[in-house]
Formats: C-alpha cells, sequence, structure tokens
C-alpha cells in the first residue's frame, strides 16, 4: 500500500453508518469526518451511544452483519478502503490497521497460550517456521515489558491478571508493524494503576515505532492526557475537535462544556459537576426511546461551566471543609472490629478489617480489584457471613446472627445496598414500581393500595425518575433510570446506613454527575450514613468524609478524606493517587 | 392476561404462522379431549361384529376395526387419555424438577451433589426400559404410567432448572431481593423459578409430545392401558396384527394422531419462548 505524499494516513469523510433494527433503519454514525496523521495519536471521545465505536468498526470493516457504511469514504494512505474486498482487507487488517479491544480476557482465546496467539497473529501475514514465530513472539512480550515473559509465553489467557492480557493484546497488535492503532476503551475494567502503566506503555511503542493511534474513550481524562488530538463525538456527530488543553480549559460547543464540567477533577466538588436538578431532565421523562441514556442535566450548560471555572482551587469552599467535620460526639453508628473473610482453599478476601462510621456519616473505602472492598460490603450488608471478628450496628452485634437469618432481623430495613450494574440489579421480571415496592412490601408489610402507591411514588420521586416511568420493566428503561430505580428501592425503608457498591462504575459521566449530586442531598436530607465503595478516587474525594483505603484484603491507610488526598502517608496510598487521571493534566508526550 | 400480553401473543403468532398452526391445532386437540365422547358418531367400545374390519367410508371415516368398532370414534375418544397422561406426567416431572434443580442450582454443595449424581444414575438407564420396569412393577394401572413417565422425564427439568438458576444465583437481583429481606427459599422461589420459567415452559411443550409417544409406548407393548379402553398405543398394537391383510387404516390413522399431536407440541416449544419472553416485549 502506497503512501500519498503529505496526506494524512486515515481520512473519514462524512461517514454514515445505518444498522437494520426490528424497528427500521437506525442511522449510528451521522456524518463523521476526521483525519489521523502518521505517527499522530487522535483521541475519539463520547458516552455510550455517540457512535464512537461503531466509527471505528467501519474503520476496521468489523461491523456486524446489519451494520453497513451507507455513505462516505475511508481512506487509507491515500485509497480508498470503503469498498475493499475481503482479500484486500486481509492483507489490512494487522499489517496496516490493528485493533485493542475492550475486553483484553474476552479477545483471547481461552484454550491456546499467548505464544502461539501471537504466533498466529505473525503467521497470518508472513511465512515463519515455529521456532521463529516463538523467538518473535518472546521479543513482542519484552516490547510490551511483560514481566518474567519466557514464563508467560507458555500461559494460558486465565494465568494472566486483566492487566497482562491487555500487555499481550497490544503485543499481537503490534505484532506485524502497522501503521495505524484502533484502541478501543482499552484500560475500561482494569485499575487505576494498571490503566497507568498500560496507557504509558501504549503512548511509548507508539512513538518508539511512529505508529498513528486512535484512542476511543468515554474518560475525558485519559484522552487530555495522552492524545494530541481531540474529537468529541455525540449522537453520531462530532461536535468538537480541538487539542486536548484548550478543548477542556475552553471547550465551544454546549456538549463538550456539559462533559467537561460532569467530570471530576483534582478539586471540584459535587455541586461543581452540573447544576443540581431537583425534577429530572424533561427529555428523561419523556423519551420513549429505550436504548438512550439522557441525562439529567441543566439546560443550561454555560452557566454550570463559569461558576465551576469561577472557583479557584484554593478556595476550595471553605462551607464544603465545615461539613466534612463531623463533632466527635456524633454517635457511632456502624462499628466493624477485626473482620476477616476466609474462602476455602485458604483464600483470604478480608484480612483483620475495623472501621467505624458515625451516623450520618459518608465513608468511602477505595482500592483495587481483588483488594476485598465488594466483600466487604456484602459482610457489611449482612448478605455473606465473616469467619471472624465483629459487626456492631448501633451497639448491637449484627454479626451474630447468621447472613441467611438476617432478614427477620429487625434491623434489616436499616442497612441497604445500592449495586453496580443497575442492569443487573433489577429483576427483569419486575416493572420498576415492584422493584421499589418489593423492600415495602417484604420489611414493611406494606399491603397493596393507595399508602403503598403513594411511598413508591414519593422514593421514586426522591431518587429523580419521573412516575412514567414507574409501569416499565428493566430493559426499556437507559442505565441512568435503572440507577435511580436501584436507589429508590435502597432508600425506600428508609435505611439508616446506604452501602454504595460502585454505584456510579457502569454510568455514563454526564449521568454519574447527576447519581451523584442525588445520593449527595439524600445524605444530607436524611442524616444517612454511607459506605461508598469505589474505585474512582475522584468520586470518593468528593464523597465522603473519611476514606479507608484497601490492599490485598488488609487496610493500609485511613483518615480524613482531605488529609489522605492531600498527603497520603503510605507508598500504596501514593501510587494509587498518582495514577489517577485529572483533566489538563500534563500530557504525556 | 392483560391486553399488552395479548396484544404480543397476537404480534408473535402473526410473524411465526408456523406457530399460529401449531398453537390452534393444539388448541383443537385439547377441545376434542374435553368434548370428544359427546360428539363422536359411534360409541367407541360397543362392538358391532357385523361390520367389522370395514375400510374407510363416508359412514365409517376411519373404518372399523376387528370387533367392528369405528376408528374414528375410538381415535377422537383417546385423545382425552392420551393428553391426561402425558400432561399429568409432564406436570409432575416439571414441578419437581423445577423446584429441586432450583435449590441445587441455587445451594450447590452437599445436595447438588447427591441430586446431580441421582440423575446421572436415572440417565445412564435406556429410560423406556426403565418406564417399562417400573410399570411393570408398580402394576399395571393409569397412575402407573403417569409415574413412570414422570420419573424418565425428571433428570432433564432438574439439570435444565439447575443451570439456569445457577447462572443467575450472583445476580446482583438476587442480593437485592435478600437485602429487601427475602430468605433464601423465598429468593428461589419468587425470584429465580418465576426468571427461569419462559425457559422451561418451551421445555414442557417438546416433552409433551414426548410424553405422549412414552405412553403410548407402553401401551403398544402392552404395559398400559388395557383393552377395550380406546389408546393411540393399543389400537396401533391391536391394528398391527391385521396390516399384514392389508387392512391398512387400523394401523395408519391412531400412527397419524400421535405424529400430528407431537409435531403440534414441538412446533408450540420454540413460537412459546418468543410470547413468555418479557424482553422480547417493547
Amino acid at each position: 500500500m502506497t503512501m500519498a505524499e503529505g496526506g494524512p494516513l486515515l481520512a473519514i469523510e462524512d461517514l454514515h453508518v445505518t444498522f437494520s433494527t426490528r424497528r427500521g433503519l437506525v442511522e449510528a454514525v451521522r456524518g463523521v469526518s476526521f483525519s489521523v496523521a502518521a505517527g499522530e495519536t487522535l483521541g475519539v471521545v463520547g458516552e455510550s451511544g455517540s457512535g464512537k465505536s461503531v466509527t471505528a468498526f467501519a474503520v476496521t470493516r468489523l461491523l456486524d452483519a446489519s451494520g453497513r457504511v451507507s455513505q462516505g469514504r475511508i481512506r487509507f494512505g491515500g485509497e480508498d478502503i470503503t469498498k475493499a474486498s475481503s482479500k484486500q482487507l486481509r492483507a489490512l487488517h494487522g499489517a496496516a490497521i490493528s485493533m485493542i479491544f475492550q475486553n483484553p480476557r474476552g479477545a483471547l482465546n481461552p484454550i491456546r497460550t499467548v505464544g502461539q496467539q501471537i504466533a498466529d497473529a505473525l503467521s497470518a501475514h508472513e511465512r515463519i517456521s515455529a521456532g521463529e514465530g516463538r523467538a518473535r513472539a518472546l521479543d513482542l512480550l519484552k516490547a510490551v515489558l511483560i514481566r518474567d515473559p519466557e514464563q508467560r509465553l507458555d500461559a494460558y489467557p486465565h494465568e494472566l491478571s486483566g492487566g497482562m492480557c491487555q500487555r499481550v493484546m497490544i503485543a499481537m497488535a503490534i505484532a506485524c508493524a502497522p501503521k495505524l492503532l484502533i484502541a478501543d476503551e482499552p484500560t475500561t475494567g482494569l485499575d487505576v494503576t494498571t490503566q497507568k502503566t498500560v496507557m504509558d506503555l501504549l503512548s511509548k511503542i507508539t512513538a518508539e515505532r511512529g505508529m498513528a493511534m486512535i484512542l476511543i474513550t468515554h474518560d475525558l481524562g485519559l484522552a487530555s492526557r495522552y492524545c494530541q488530538r481531540v474529537c468529541v463525538m455525540e449522537q453520531g456527530k462530532v461536535v468538537e475537535e480541538a487539542q486536548p488543553l484548550s478543548l477542556f480549559s475552553a471547550p465551544q460547543h454546549a456538549y463538550t462544556r456539559r462533559l467537561v464540567a460532569a467530570s471530576p477533577t483534582a478539586t471540584s466538588t459535587i455541586a461543581d459537576l452540573a447544576p443540581e436538578t431537583l425534577s429530572p431532565h424533561p427529555e428523561e421523562a419523556a423519551s420513549a426511546a429505550v436504548s438512550k441514556d439522557a441525562p439529567a442535566i441543566s439546560e443550561s450548560p454555560g452557566a454550570s461551566f463559569e461558576t465551576r471555572s469561577s472557583i479557584a482551587p484554593q478556595d476550595e469552599g471553605s462551607g464544603e471543609t465545615e461539613k466534612r467535620k463531623r463533632p466527635s460526639g456524633t454517635p457511632l453508628l456502624l462499628e466493624v472490629q477485626n473482620l476477616v473473610k476466609r474462602y476455602d482453599r485458604g483464600v483470604v478476601a478480608v484480612n483483620d478489617v475495623s472501621f467505624l462510621i458515625r451516623a450520618g456519616e459518608s465513608l468511602g473505602l477505595v482500592g483495587e480489584s481483588g483488594s476485598g472492598k465488594s466483600t466487604i460490603s456484602r459482610l457489611v450488608c449482612r448478605l455473606i457471613d465473616a469467619s471472624e471478628g465483629e459487626i456492631l450496628f448501633d451497639g448491637q452485634a449484627i454479626g451474630t446472627l447468621p447472613a441467611r437469618d438476617f432478614h427477620r432481623s429487625p434491623l434489616r430495613k436499616d442497612i441497604q445496598i445500592v449495586f453496580q450494574d443497575p442492569t443487573d440489579s433489577l429483576n427483569p421480571r419486575f416493572n420498576a414500581f415492584d422493584c421499589i415496592a418489593h423492600p415495602l412490601r417484604r420489611l414493611l408489610g406494606m399491603k397493596d393500595g393507595a399508602a403503598l402507591t403513594a411511598r413508591v411514588s414519593e422514593c421514586a420521586e426522591r431518587a429523580g425518575l419521573p412516575s412514567g416511568l414507574l409501569e416499565r420493566f428493566p430493559h426499556q428503561l437507559s442505565g441512568g433510570q435503572k440507577a435511580r430505580v436501584g436507589i429508590a428501592r435502597a432508600i425506600a425503608c428508609r435505611p439508616r446506613l446506604l452501602i454504595l457498591d460502585e454505584p456510579t462504575a457502569a454510568l455514563d459521566v454526564s449521568v454519574q454527575a447527576v447519581i451523584l449530586q442525588l445520593l449527595d442531598r439524600l445524605r444530607r436530607e436524611d442524616d444517612l450514613a454511607l459506605l461508598f465503595v469505589s474505585h474512582d478516587l475522584n468520586v470518593v474525594r468528593m464523597m465522603c468524609e473519611r476514606t479507608v483505603v484497601m490492599q490485598n484484603g488488609a487496610i493500609v491507610e485511613q483518615g480524613e478524606s482531605l488529609a489522605l488526598f492531600g498527603a497520603p502517608q503510605t507508598d500504596y496510598a501514593r501510587t494509587l493517587l498518582e495514577a489517577v487521571l485529572h483533566l489538563g493534566g500534563p500530557t504525556a508526550r | 392476561m392483560t391486553s399488552a400480553t395479548l396484544r404480543h401473543t397476537v404480534w408473535i403468532l402473526r410473524g411465526n404462522p408456523v406457530t399460529a398452526i401449531a398453537a390452534a391445532g393444539a388448541f383443537i386437540l385439547c377441545l376434542l379431549a374435553i368434548i370428544g365422547p359427546w360428539i363422536v358418531p359411534f360409541d367407541p367400545i360397543a362392538s358391532d361384529v357385523p361390520n367389522a374390519l370395514q375400510p374407510p367410508s363416508a359412514k365409517y371415516w376411519a373404518g372399523t376395526d376387528q370387533l367392528g368398532r369405528d376408528v374414528f370414534s375410538r381415535l377422537i375418544v383417546a385423545a382425552r387419555l392420551d393428553l391426561a397422561i402425558a400432561a399429568s406426567a409432564v406436570t409432575l416431572s416439571f414441578a419437581l424438577g423445577a423446584v429441586v434443580g432450583a435449590l441445587c442450582g441455587y445451594t450447590g454443595g452437599r445436595l447438588d451433589r447427591y441430586v446431580g449424581r441421582f440423575v446421572d444414575v436415572l440417565m445412564a438407564f435406556p429410560l423406556f426400559v426403565l418406564a417399562m420396569a417400573m410399570v411393570a412393577a408398580l402394576g399395571n394401572r393409569v397412575e402407573n404410567i403417569v409415574i413412570a413417565t414422570a420419573i424418565i422425564n425428571l433428570p432433564f427439568y432438574i439439570r435444565f432448572a439447575r443451570a439456569e438458576v445457577n447462572v443467575r444465583r450472583n445476580a446482583g437481583w438476587v442480593e437485592a431481593a435478600r437485602a429487601s429481606g427475602d430468605s433464601h427459599v423465598s429468593v428461589v422461589l419468587r425470584f429465580l423459578l418465576p426468571n427461569v420459567l419462559p425457559a422451561m415452559a418451551v421445555q414442557v411443550s417438546l416433552n409433551l409430545g414426548w410424553a405422549i409417544l412414552n405412553a403410548a409406548g407402553l401401551s403398544f407393548i402392552g404395559l398400559g392401558v388395557s383393552a377395550p379402553t380406546p389408546e393411540w398405543g393399543i389400537m396401533v398394537a391391536e391394528g398391527a396384527r391385521f396390516i399384514s391383510t392389508g387392512k391398512w387404516w387400523l394401523v395408519a390413522f391412531p400412527g397419524l394422531a400421535l405424529m400430528l399431536t407431537v409435531l403440534c407440541f414441538n412446533l408450540l416449544g420454540d413460537g412459546l419462548r418468543d410470547i413468555l419472553d418479557p424482553r422480547m416485549r417493547t
């Protein structure tokens, strides 16, 4: 393939992609144009449904059978590949354009060793002997800085961590020295520290080898740190294209402004994320479209941006600081003492953990995957039994009643939980009304009637869920709406302690902003204590007065959030904090 | 049935004519099973020897058998017994299998291991031979055919319910139900079972056909309903003696009735899944 002199490596001109569905044709990409120069890193940023992944799939021609490019052109190295034959495409894939996917473990073949799979990628484009394939696979594993590359060569994907799997994917993607690498959410689902090392590696490799990269992400921080240019997509269109610094410090388009405002930064407070809206967005109430995630954000995003930028980092709301300081006389609500959870075969998920939560206080629990934070949330919620240790709630030892019988405890209604994945946490056969009414029926013994209906409507309203949606089943609601149903259900019995297990991890930033504000408001109104489990340190810093940092099932550090985030005492907490990406931070290259 | 469900059912049936035909067939069969004895032209039991072994004609639509009984009347009356045996056997194994399987899938552990091995043992036998042995041992009665048919169907329901519940037991909504005050038992019965029932209903439909064949098979070899009760299996068995002399209608019509019934229920199964799944309803 010859390169046109001076022209861009990849040029997309007025691309339209349509999918045929049960409801007729749906246009997912509606006139996207952008270009990537050789060696450049372009970020494509947008929320779910913005068409960013579809654009990438159109470039690599990996669209589903139901999708097709209906208009526009894709040029690679000056050549039109929009209608390339499958033979041309085979030559193109891997050798000229290669792709890294979101879920590295799912993208690797589970029954072949890592070395074999890399060799397969090589032999797809050139004839090489088995020995040579192995040697080159080893070189590639070294290039992606994997630990003990010789041993990893014969490892199967399930023996590797998520971060290592992604390194193997990168090794496969760069095996044939492509000119363009398309990375579709390469670090989603990885821990912050792993995200940092994987992204540093990607930017190092692309710089060394002069590869161009398209980084598709929903994370503005990631794009601002690693890209030279960023395109913002909304509903199948590019709404803004600029350099990261100017884009994030002075966004032009209303949607970009909203997105930037909703992204947590090193200094933002809950109030900064988006103007508080008590009533849900009209669009959300009216949205008949099932898949559409209509964020409940005020229609005057310009105003929100000005408020945000007017707050200088130094005077981070002094009122905020006061609110965080809780008088030490406040009664203890939850006391966890020397909690241990052991599983079969000697796995210790939680090791000697102790912490306190006062009434109305919010405690953050942070750590990477496998640190035991989800196990703690289930132990405290009395869904599973601890192996050792005590849990005192309001002075009573609740750990003595087995989890199997805890549903009979009068304290059951006082400890409620909101789960990570809003889709997974709703019974597919219950509509929203029944989901919210269920705990009221079970725990408060309320019978069907006007009182129950009124209570459910009230909870839904407080969670910002329009009452018109109560008749809908989960699959007819958007992600944000499902999250609201989950929250309404959790607050229905007016608990005193609400456990939030990564409540916004599966949501877009703009929806996250609104949900966080909602939770913060509910906490203030009901004097609700929160145990906020999250891997997102920015979010915990904003939401919680105190923070506990966990690693490998044990607490490494705990203290006031402001102090802990300002000056972490342990190396681990420092590493975690350094890995957090902030908007407008220094770019990698 | 709410109007939304009805609309959805009509929508599915319109897009899926085979299901619609199968559903209509199953409906007619059930109707015949209920009103059959009152609408048949002749008494299915009374013999009329002068008219024995008449070929199909305008009077005797499916001919007469060796005792001069109208084959058509016997076919219609037999539908009730055959469907009743199959339906009660399948209901029995469905109810027992779903609950036991769901409990195994949810709790795992020792119960799951023991039940699993029991099911393995059951499935290691040739199922029809097992049913024969059970009916032979328990006695040649309709209840025993039902029990035998239910037992040989049981493993499929246990395994199916176990697998379906097992993948859902760690779902967020299961934990949410427990946080809402449900005990383990109520989680299984009120949350997990309703979620696996649509998939199991498909199994029921496929199984009904199979159970009918099984009951007919038992009667055919003399281990089931005994003469002179009209039953498709016995009719085939009795007719088989005359097939060498060219009296084809004695075997062909009961065989056809069996085949169409089984086909109806099998075809219905697929459509049923689409109708019962709330996610298909948008």
